[in-house]
């Protein structure tokens, strides 16, 4: 005989899903450009969780990446002044 | 869907630059680290694998790719989807899943295939995750080769995909599916799984249904499964084509900074081993014996030995192997050290019965994958 069976029990389930903030950070005016284009699929710490000094090319191949492979709607403008500044604030 | 969200009590710093995360407690979990809110993504404190060889499944890790988690699941209504190049597509309701196939069980670790990303060096982009995106539980469920037989694989069979509720939050992303050949779908291990450790899926790791694929990364044991088709060539999703792909070598690796040219997708484990029971830096009585006490798994050649080192790899010693729960679960292992007064590397180091060993420097891949050097761990015997 097989192992004891769990039951499923056959009520629905709900989640409430965490509440999520701006980093301190990325909350002051300058940073707005961020929140406004990189909320929209993933909360922030998906930024500011990343090693810090890795060079302007690390922040423009992300920004890129995020348009090209997940279609992020980002303004050419914008996307060049977003990785400029999280260039800038996290090296 | 409400949010509500879960308690905040904190702070930890994992070991490597920008390492400080949250800690939280979401419904459901006990406080874990908090590695991103949308999705929700959670680190187990690594104090708990030194508890026992079962990740209690208020611990278990968490880890997701889209935001657009399925927030809300009627159990009555709930069907798991068996189609494609098939005789009879099935839809299964999670009692007649109980009732109708045979339901076994499998212990065994699953591993994040990015688990010590934040260790990398040079760093690399990703989750950056210290030890702790790993668990071992005992799943409880159906093996998948029997609802395939159910459903009837017709041939020309090339591989098997699985699509969870979970959707991606913008049209642009592709939805996250992933792909097995289809004699290992059909091997009689790889498991569609309803309970954990005793308990139905907790909601984060996948409630009410998940795969388990014993011994290969957890990319593959999709959560909130409900969709399985047998397809006639090799799928091309992006999950499986392009992300999650590791160089085409030996090693597994290559030269930092290097894009390999050739990868393929990542699949099983590769051997590891971890001391749980002191801490980096930790304080020890010298002169005296110490219980060192860890944990080593594989991706299912069975660990055969356990070394470790007083004296970063200069001479050896061997562990003694606890309990054995199976080829895919956590090994435990126990030594006791006496150590003189002074700083000592210690060095942790498992090999399988098949000979495949940990290397004592670490392997680069640009994504940070399959990092399992030997550990080091400094102790100071006062
Ligand atoms: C259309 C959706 C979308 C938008 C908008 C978006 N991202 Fe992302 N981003 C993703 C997805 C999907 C991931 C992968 C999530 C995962 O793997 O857990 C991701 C991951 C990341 C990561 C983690 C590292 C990596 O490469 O996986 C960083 C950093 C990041 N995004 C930065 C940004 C920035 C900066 C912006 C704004 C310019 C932005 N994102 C906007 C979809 C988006």
């Amino acid at each position: 005989t097989g192992p004891d069976i769990v039951a499923a029990r056959m009520e629905p389930v709900s989640y409430p899903l965490p509440e999520e903030a701006i980093p301190a950070e990325l909350s002051d005016t300058e940073a707005e450009i961020v929140v406004n284009n990189c909320t929209a699929c993933h909360s922030l710490e998906y930024i500011t969780t990343q090693p810090r000094g890795m060079g302007d090319k690390f922040w423009n191949d992300e920004v890129t990446k995020m348009a090209k492979v997940y279609g992020a709607p980002v303004e050419p403008g914008d996307a060049e002044a977003i990785a400029k500044l999280l260039a800038e604030r996290f090296g | 869907a409400a949010t509500s969200g879960g308690s905040t009590s904190g702070t930890i710093t994992l070991p490597f630059a920008n390492g400080t995360r949250p800690l939280v407690s979401l419904p459901g979990k006990r406080e874990m680290i908090l590695l991103t809110s949308r999705p929700p993504q959670l680190e187990t404190p690594f104090s708990v694998f030194n508890d026992g060889l079962l990740t209690p499944n208020d611990a278990f890790f968490v880890r997701y790719h889209l935001s657009g988690l399925p927030t809300d699941i009627d159990p009555r209504r709930f069907r798991l989807a068996i189609g494609g190049h098939v005789e009879k597509p099935l839809q299964i309701g999670l009692e007649s899943l109980r009732r109708d196939f045979p339901v076994s069980e499998i212990v065994a670790v699953n591993q994040c295939s990015g688990n010590s990303r934040g260790f990398v060096t040079p760093r690399v982009a990703g989750g950056q995750l210290g030890n702790g995106a790993m668990g071992n539980a005992r799943w409880q469920g159906v093996a998948l080769k029997h609802l395939l037989a159910k459903a009837g694989v017709r041939a020309g069979a090339a591989q098997v995909t699985f699509n969870g509720l979970d959707n991606p939050p913008a049209d642009g992303i592709a939805d996250f599916v992933k792909a097995l050949d289809i004699d290992h779908a059909l091997d009689g291990e790889v498991m569609v799984a309803f309970a954990m450790n005793g308990e139905e899926l907790p909601f984060l790791n996948g409630y009410p249904l998940r795969l388990v694929v014993p011994g290969f990364f957890g990319t593959y044991w999709v959560k909130h499964l409900h969709e399985i088709n047998v397809v006639d060539a090799e799928f091309d999703g992006y999950w499986m084509k392009t992300a999650y792909r590791i160089p085409d070598n030996d090693c597994r690796c290559a030269e930092p900074g290097i894009k390999p040219d050739k990868t393929v997708p990542i699949a099983r484990f590769n051997v590891r081993s971890f001391l749980t029971s002191h801490q980096d830096g930790a304080a020890i009585g010298a002169g005296r014996t110490t219980e060192l006490r860890g944990i080593a798994f594989s991706g299912g050649d069975p660990v055969k030995r356990v070394l470790v080192s007083p004296d970063n790899g200069q001479n050896w010693q061997e562990a003694k192997l606890g309990e054995y729960l199976g080829r895919y679960s956590f090994r435990e292992w126990k030594l006791g050290m006496t150590l003189a007064k002074g700083r000592h590397a210690l060095r942790v180091r498992a090999e399988t019965q098949g000979g495949e060993t940990q290397p004592m420097e670490p392997r680069w891949q640009p994504s940070g994958y399959m990092r399992n050097v030997v550990e080091t761990i400094n102790v100071e015997a006062l």
